[in-house]
């Protein structure tokens, strides 16, 4: 009786065992449009209502824990808003003349004059996050009925947030900038007519297990950036290569540079604008990245 | 431990219901940066409670679950949960623990083979980025928080499983007490 206990124990857990790495294998060699996969979107389809209840019916649980949260962050968060606030007041006074250049730049340079509306923006409610710090995603109540379709670009109010990965019916699964798989071309926005650091370009990566340090690699040692540089998404610099993101959504600012003596590139550490700890709306930009017309050519 | 038809539907709803709260809800309520994650704990308590069997089925189950509702590579999560449950279960089976704080440890050694084996895991089939310390950071809030919730969680699945179970450690140590340490450790 206890042989045959064991024995039933050990075949069920080398069952189990064995039918994970089948899972892992089948899932990990197979492409985007394979039975797994499939399968998975379907149940995505079917979840996504019953997240979407769920979502709303606890969402006072979510409000008070993040109640608790923004009250022991409060008083730091104002000292700080407070020095950015005297900050920005000075670089508005400085950015006025700019704006009217950037505006006759625009024009003569024929990009997006338009901004995000241009692009379709269609707004959805997050009803599901990864619980894992290696998978940055988000499960939002859009999918394709919508307009929503893999690799359109999704942002929050403050700036980028990731982009489309996984599409249902209802459904789709947004992998944010700090997953590691993530990657996107920036380029530098230095604050009022300082063009110091302006046209320096980038990939925005991630530092998996620290979603407030997003790196902006491969720059140059040559350039010089500094903190509050703004970094933004670089668009299209080539017309058969374009970019997934439109140009000039905000990403971040700088918060670090390491320049490392045996590398030919500086690693820029940025803080991105969207707190993507907390977000409940995104908006995903169902347009192409960039109309044929207004193309920018490679700088 | 007999898994009777009951006690297995049981286990199934307990599941589901595990992933969708941890999903829906859980994942996105942030404490102090840091986010809790009930399922190993659930994986724990059901291990701790009807043993071995029970807690990799349980495991396998949550875990294929999260993978398939959060479009993740298939069977890293079973893998991984399918270990936790096992591995509480033989505990149970091996050394019968009684004491009142037994899910805490156990709670806070699960979350941590999860985390750890998670990283393992992805590290294996390659990371494109590079890895922050404050990896080790979260790994560790995480461990401590659900150390936290271990005890809340676990009560709450006995209290669900409590009518189906033969031997549940704490009625064990009550009536061993009342008796002198003369009553059958279990039925099963």
């Amino acid at each position: 009786m206890y042989k045959q206990t064991v024995r039933r124990r050990r075949a069920v857990l080398a069952l189990l065992v064995a039918l994970s790495l089948t899972l892992l294998t089948a899932y990990f060699g197979e492409p985007a449009g394979g039975a797994l996969h499939a399968l998975q979107r379907g149940v995505l389809q079917v979840l996504a209502p019953i997240q979407e209840g769920a979502g709303v019916a606890l969402k006072p649980v979510r409000d008070l824990a993040g109640w608790f949260g923004d009250t022991l962050h409060a008083r730091s968060e104002r000292d700080e808003l407070l020095r950015e606030r005297d900050a920005l007041r000075q670089e508005v006074i400085s950015n006025e003349s700019a704006v009217a250049d950037n505006q006759r730049l625009r024009r003569l340079l024929d990009l997006d004059r338009a901004g995000i509306s241009a692009y379709q923006p269609v707004t959805a409610t997050v009803i599901g996050r990864s619980p894992t710090v290696w998978y940055s995603t988000l499960t939002i109540d859009r999918g394709r009925v919508d307009g929503v379709r893999v690799d359109q670009p999704v942002i929050s109010g403050d700036g980028l947030v990731g982009k489309i990965t996984a599409v249902s019916h209802g459904a789709a699964q947004v992998t944010l900038i700090t997953d590691h798989t993530s990657g996107v071309s920036a380029r530098v926005v230095a604050p009022g007519a300082n063009d110091r650091a302006n046209g320096v370009y980038g990939v925005v990566q991630t530092a998996v297990g620290n979603p407030q340090d997003l790196l902006l690699n491969f720059v140059s040692r040559t350039s010089q950036l500094s903190r509050s540089d703004r970094v933004v998404t670089a668009g299209s610099r080539s017309s058969r290569l374009e970019s997934l993101f439109p140009a000039g959504i905000p990403i971040g600012v700088v918060t670090r540079v390491d320049d490392e003596e045996l590398s030919q590139y500086q690693r820029v550490h940025i803080r991105p604008f969207a707190d993507l700890q907390r977000l409940n709306f995104v908006q995903v930009l169902t347009r192409p990245a960039v109309a044929p017309a207004a193309r920018a050519q490679s700088p | 431990m007999t898994l009777s038809p009951q006690l297995l539907g049981r286990l199934a709803l307990l599941s589901l219901a595990a992933g969708l709260l941890q999903i829906a809800a859980v994942s996105q309520v942030s404490v102090l940066g840091v986010r809790a994650d009930l399922t190993p704990l659930v994986v724990m308590s059901v291990g701790l409670l009807c043993g071995s069997v029970a807690g990799a089925l349980v495991g396998f189950g949550v875990g294929l679950f999260i993978d398939t509702a959060l479009l993740q590579t298939l069977g890293i999560s079973s893998l991984i949960l399918l270990i936790v449950g096992y591995g509480a279960g033989r505990l149970r089976e091996l050394r019968d623990p009684a004491h009142a704080l037994t899910p805490v440890a156990v709670g806070a050694a699960g979350t941590a083979v999860a985390a750890l084996g998670f990283s393992f895991v992805q590290f294996l089939l390659g990371v494109d980025a590079p890895v922050s310390l404050l990896l080790i950071r979260e790994m560790l809030a995480t461990i401590v928080l659900n150390a936290l919730l271990a005890m809340p969680v676990y009560a709450l699945v006995r209290r669900v499983l409590l009518p189906l179970l033969p031997g549940d450690p704490r009625r064990r140590r009550r009536r061993a007490y009342m008796t002198g340490g003369l009553s059958p450790i279990s039925r099963a």
